[in-house]
């Protein structure tokens, strides 16, 4: 069986895996990390999106073994335990989840968006989490949140004069 | 679901990775990026016993400008092929149909050489590869694109053979260029696609290529609309007559996004449509 060593959220794992095991199963069977849930099986749904080596990958459709020497972050590892992250909180005061399912998929893909684009129009926070679909909210106080989200996260003026 | 179980390999150069081919006869896998294969071996579609990892062969990652061409690596990711400068410059139809692939998510992981060796002829690379007479650069030999794509998920690449890249023609690099595709949601396959490529001289043009996705088994070029519209004026007009033969000589599917019909007949709606983006017109 082969042996990988993953950082999950801050922390290293090594493990004898099966080769069919896929990361999402190594998530939440092996490391008890079910704060990413399994939706859809066919790679359509994006709920089980975290990030590999700071990008964004459906856990569902890489194996354990593809990981292997590499980061992992859930959305377990984005709060510090006391305060929620500006996307959680974004998403809380948006109102941008109903029964939740969704929302670790939807916050990973935004996190990733959000690395590469600081301030998206709506038109590029739908585009950027296409690949993750929501049942309950229509979408709108999703990009809604993302958007708040995106002007908590940039640098504010008197920061931004501080570190010239 | 949970796949069948495998072994699994990881070689660190070519050589290793053939003779691992060769080691697992008809049971063996070569996985890239992984994003078409891993939802088949959940399925339950594919049971290969053996799955050659090809990540960590050097020789396949990259783009490399080869003076009159480019050769894309088949480790390429879709996410390293939309920034690269190269084929941005060179070959920005790639780029177009690669930013249509599925999501963010998928692009991160997905490789170019991966979703040609698929053969999936609603994938959205094969038609444009096919338009610009691309070359595989296999382990063992050179495939012309026209003779890559055998059937339905089927490439001419032989068990113990191994993708290592794509070769393709800096030709196109001043003509105008366009990927129509039409799907029912975001990150659906195409029902119908167009790849296309415009030489316009003045009002004239001088010459097109037109690969069409998900119009038959394999990706097919529409070789009549080329013909029809080559020394004819660049104008919508033109483009529309010229394109009422798009689906000559296509046998496209029937399936619950559309009948055969409906897709011969957006083949030739969009085929306009391609053909006036890539114009300007």
């Amino acid at each position: 069986m082969p042996r990988v060593s993953i950082e999950v959220d801050g922390v290293k794992y090594d493990d004898d895996v099966e080769p069919r095991l896929l990361l999402a199963h190594y998530l939440r069977d092996r490391l008890g990390k079910v704060g990413t849930p399994i939706g859809c099986d066919t790679s359509n749904c994006g709920a089980c999106t975290v990030l590999l080596d700071g990008m964004s990958v459906k856990s569902c459709s890489v194996l354990a073994v593809q990981a292997d020497g590499q980061d992992v972050t859930t959305i377990e590892g984005l709060g510090d335990g006391q305060g929620l992250h500006p996307l959680q909180r974004a998403f809380h005061q948006e109102h941008a989840l109903q029964c939740g399912y969704c929302t670790p998929g939807m916050i990973m893909a935004a996190l990733d968006l959000l690395r590469e684009n600081p301030d998206p129009s709506d038109e590029e926070v739908r585009e950027g989490l296409e690949g993750n679909l929501c049942r309950c909210t229509g979408y709108q106080n999703i990009v809604r949140a993302v958007r708040r989200a995106a002007g908590d996260l940039s640098p504010k003026p008197a920061q931004q004069e501080a570190t010239r | 679901m949970i796949p069948g179980s495998f072994d699994y390999v990881r070689p660190s150069s070519l050589d290793e990775a053939v003779s691992a081919l060769r080691d697992a006869g008809d049971e063996g896998k070569v996985i890239a990026g992984g994003q078409s294969l891993l939802p088949l071996l959940r399925l339950r579609l594919a049971f290969p016993e053996v799955l050659i990892d090809v990540a960590s062969v050097p020789e396949l990652h990259g783009v490399r400008d080869e003076g009159s061409s480019l050769l894309v690596g088949a480790m390429t990711t879709h996410y390293d092929v939309l920034r690269d400068p190269l084929i941005r410059e060179h070959a920005p139809l790639v780029a177009a149909a690669t930013s249509t692939v599925a999501d963010p998510a998928v692009r991160h992981r997905g490789t170019f050489g991966g979703s040609l060796a698929h053969a999936d002829p609603a994938g959205d690379l094969p038609a444009v590869v096919l338009a610009m007479d691309g070359v595989f650069v296999t382990s063992s030999r050179e495939i012309p694109a026209a003779e890559f794509f055998a059937d339905y998920l089927t490439s001419t690449l032989e068990p113990d053979e191994v993708l290592v890249g794509v070769r393709l023609p800096k030709a196109f690099a001043g003509w105008g260029f366009h990927y129509e595709k039409f799907h029912r949601t975001a990150q659906a396959w195409a029902i119908v696609g167009v790849a296309c490529l415009v030489d316009r001289s003045g009002g004239e043009v001088a010459g097109a290529r037109i690969g069409l996705t998900n119009m038959g088994s394999t990706p097919v070029r529409a070789s009549a609309v080329e013909a029809a519209v080559r020394g004819g004026a660049a104008d919508r007009e033109a483009f529309r007559a010229a394109a009422a033969s798009a689906a000559e000589g296509t046998s496209p599917p029937s399936d619950l996004h559309g009948s055969s019909d409906y897709r011969r007949h957006l083949a030739t709606v969009l085929t306009a449509r391609a053909l006036s983006a890539a114009a300007g017109v």
